[in-house]
């Protein structure tokens, strides 16, 4: 590869201004303003989990008092899931990515994606207050009525601070939407985009009709508090369970706003080095859409022992396990990529081939969990916890992280240090592994989640699990380190470092402001490597194979 | 050729397009925001049908009537001034917006008036809620002040909009008024006009639910 340098103009360097930031509307600009913001969010959260998990180390409450145990894993919670994984890869990755993916000069609404970031902010601030003045003990999921008249905590500002946050959401969603609709570059048909793109308009969908429903379940929690209004007050006669279906109705759809993007992400990587055409084109791409119409279907899952209808769950746990079908496919997919292909195990293959390591397992469990008679025995146990960060971390925290070694050449221009991304993905593997795994067995064996006081043999288990934190998170400081370093230091990396297919590696890194110098004319499909023969599969994988 | 293209497209068709687009995404979501609240009446509705109908007799039907023909008669005017921005016909635009707004305002006014009302009868949910009914009454007072939960968080919402909504087309009769408009550029009077149309439509699903249940 010859010495490449960076171009002398490009949207990093267009202006310096403060202003130029703050009110940027150029979507790269504002993607990384999302990836600051969500860094310190996603450290924020960490930092909670540490401290319980370091409780956890004994079977006493000798480091936090129940309150504060409380405070904890909701912060946790409600930082992670609101504030770092919904926006993480569609905020950032979303962001920068789906207008240059489609050849266009921005997204469709430049003005509402600032205001997306404005109103997170507003959010996260509203959030951090709600910290600060006391924190709030009702888990992420607020439900009622304790949240709605026991609690003693700041549920106000933290539902505030999420109704906030969610317009964010709703305006990215939609600017997804009417982007890919509208701004396709010539020749860029709805066949030759990338999966990326098929999959973050799924996402959109999700976004932009789930969200309204969380907002207006929060709306009523806030007018019940604050104003008496008593829809969910038993008192009245009113059905707290109602707030249950409502808060599921987004909520369980929001565990595929984390994954699918994640998917996308995936979908990327895999067929770049396994320099192979994706498996399957369509199958993956209506595989995410089917996922985002049954996402909505299968809510009452969460309910099983609340007091729902023997029926009702006996439909919930059909249609839950109709969503094993679309994430097979794209597993099956993936994997029938590799099949043959001529594989390089970079830092971002690396973080791709640990999501569908991990994603699998947590999928396979998910299925565990939707069976009516083992959801009994498992319910509210760490079984739950440790299936659901197979999904949220495992997945969607993976998809980023290679995601973000994927196009960091492209977003920065510079190389990151290959041999430390490597070990962090390494790290990061078994760190979680280490972590997670054993609170399977934890649930299994019956440890409720949400205690912070555990009867003595299940102290290794749980010591073991402290133990893969440390590592974790020693496996997430890893790249936040040499990422900065690479900022400064990293080689310069050239349009195209990884001999990647599509329309944004065909543009400097990082791109000039405009994406484009000009219009890019699309006149093949997605992933169009060329094909392997027996002598080019033995070469160098990162080399241009010989067309 | 055309002062309002943004740089980011390609023609006044493409902008045009998106923003629609655009609007009618949003109005899913709104869908989506009053279809929870919707649900939760169903539910209730259908536990508590005599406490609904006891609560629905306490609401002033004739200010309900005159507020959905106020508010129908704003749709109409509104979709002639987006026919009249269509046709570069500006006095019209403006006028027929300034009748919009007006009616928008009438609405809110008449919607004042009846909450105040109901402040007077202790209607509304909370602590002081009490209602006045005879003491053989088979419904539950209890039941009824859901009802006025519901009523007053559906209103509320509604009326939320209703002012957003007024506020847009003041904005859009304004630059109607400074010639901002033209045949080939009118997608704010536009899309006000869709969620102006978006806000009614609730309301005519709102008014027989919660005044014609009696």
């Amino acid at each position: 590869m010859s010495v490449a340098e960076l171009p002398r103009r490009h949207y990093l360097n267009a202006n310096y201004n403060i202003w130029s930031w703050l009110l940027t509307t150029d979507h790269k600009r504002i993607a990384i303003l999302y990836m600051i913001s969500l860094t310190l969010f996603f450290f924020v959260g960490g930092a909670a989990a540490i401290l319980f998990r370091l409780e956890l180390m004994t079977p006493q409450g000798d480091l936090l008092i129940s309150e504060t145990y409380n405070r904890l894993f909701t912060l946790h919670g409600v930082v992670m899931v609101f504030f770092f994984l919904i926006p993480s890869i569609p905020a950032v990755l979303g962001n920068f990515l789906v207008p240059m993916m489609i050849g266009a000069r921005d997204m469709a609404f430049p003005r509402l994606n600032l205001l997306s970031w404005y109103l997170f902010m507003a959010g996260g601030i509203l959030a951090i207050a709600a910290i600060v003045g006391g924190g709030v003990d009702t888990g992420w999921t607020f439900y009622t009525p304790y949240s709605t008249t026991y609690a003693n905590s700041q549920v106000m500002a933290m539902a505030m601070g999420i109704f906030v946050a969610g317009f964010s959401s709703i305006l990215t969603g939609m600017n997804f939407i009417v982007t890919t609709h509208t701004m396709r570059a010539p020749g860029m048909t709805w066949f030759r985009l990338p999966l990326f793109v098929w999959s973050h308009y799924a996402t959109a969908v999700i976004m932009v009709l789930g969200t309204p429903v969380l907002a207006i379940s929060l709306a009523l929690i806030a007018l019940e508090r604050g104003l008496g209004v008593g829809i969910f007050d038993p008192k009245l006669g009113g059905d707290p369970l109602l707030f249950q279906h409502l808060f599921w109705f987004y909520s369980h759809p929001a565990v595929y706003i984390m994954v699918l993007p994640s998917m996308a992400v995936v979908s990327e990587i895999v067929p770049c080095f396994a320099r192979k055409r994706i498996f399957g084109y369509s199958f993956i791409a209506f595989s995410s859409v089917a996922i985002a119409v049954l996402s909505f279907l299968v809510w009452g899952h969460h309910m099983f022992v609340s007091g729902q209808s023997v029926f009702a769950g006996m439909v919930f746990s059909f249609l839950s396990m109709l969503v094993a079908i679309p994430s097979a496919v794209k597993v099956f997919n993936w994997t029938a990529t590799l099949h043959k292909g001529s594989i390089s195990l970079e830092t971002p293959m690396l973080y791709a081939l640990g999501f569908i390591g991990l994603f699998t397992l947590g999928g396979l469990t998910g299925l565990f969990l939707a069976t009516l008679a083992v959801d009994l025995h498992v319910h509210d146990t760490y079984f739950i916890v440790a299936h659901f960060h197979y999904i949220m971390v495992g997945g969607a925290v993976m998809g980023y992280l290679g995601g973000v070694h994927y196009w960091w050449p492209k977003m920065t221009g510079r190389l990151y240090p290959e041999w430390w991304g490597r070990v962090s993905a390494v790290v990061v593997f078994v760190g979680f592994n280490l972590t997670f795994f054993p609170q399977f067995v934890l649930g299994y064996l019956g440890m409720p989640r949400r205690y912070h006081v555990y009867p003595d043999e299940f102290q290794v288990l749980n010591v073991m699990s402290s133990a893969g934190a440390s590592i974790l998170g020693l496996g997430y400081l890893i790249p936040l380190v040499y990422l900065l370093w690479s900022l400064k230091y990293g080689k310069a990396a050239g349009p195209n470092p990884w001999n990647a297919k599509g329309v944004e590696w065909q543009t400097p890194s990082p791109p000039p402001t405009l994406n484009f110098d000009e219009t890019p004319v699309v006149t093949e499909e997605a992933y169009a490597y060329p094909p392997l023969d027996e002598s080019s599969a033995e070469g160098e994988p990162l080399e241009p194979v010989a067309n | 050729m055309n002062t309002h293209l943004a740089h980011h497209f390609d023609d006044a068709d493409q902008q045009f397009d998106a923003a629609r687009l655009g609007m009618w995404i949003f109005l899913a979501t709104e869908i989506m925001f009053f279809g929870g609240m919707f649900v939760g009446y169903t539910i209730y509705r259908v536990n508590y049908p005599q406490a609904f109908a006891v609560g629905s007799s306490h609401l002033q039907l004739v200010a309900g009537t005159v507020n959905t023909a106020v508010l129908l008669l704003s749709s109409f005017t509104m979709a002639l001034a987006v026919r009249c921005s269509q046709t570069n016909r500006r006095t019209g635009t403006v006028f027929l917006l300034a009748i919009t707004l007006l009616l928008g305002v009438v609405f809110l006014g008449i919607k004042g008036f009846e909450y105040t009302e109901k402040f007077a009868t202790h209607h509304v949910p909370g602590e002081s809620f009490s209602l006045s009914e005879p003491h053989s009454s088979p419904v539950d007072p209890q039941h009824v002040e859901l009802f006025f939960s519901f009523y007053f968080a559906m209103t509320g919402f509604h009326a939320l909009h209703m002012i957003i909504g007024v506020a847009l087309v003041t904005i859009a009769a304004t630059q109607a008024w400074k010639k901002c408009f033209s045949a080939e550029y009118y997608t704010p009077v536009e899309i006000t006009g869709l969620y102006w149309h978006f806000v009614d439509i609730v309301w005519v699903f709102l008014f027989p639910l919660l005044y014609l249940i009696r």
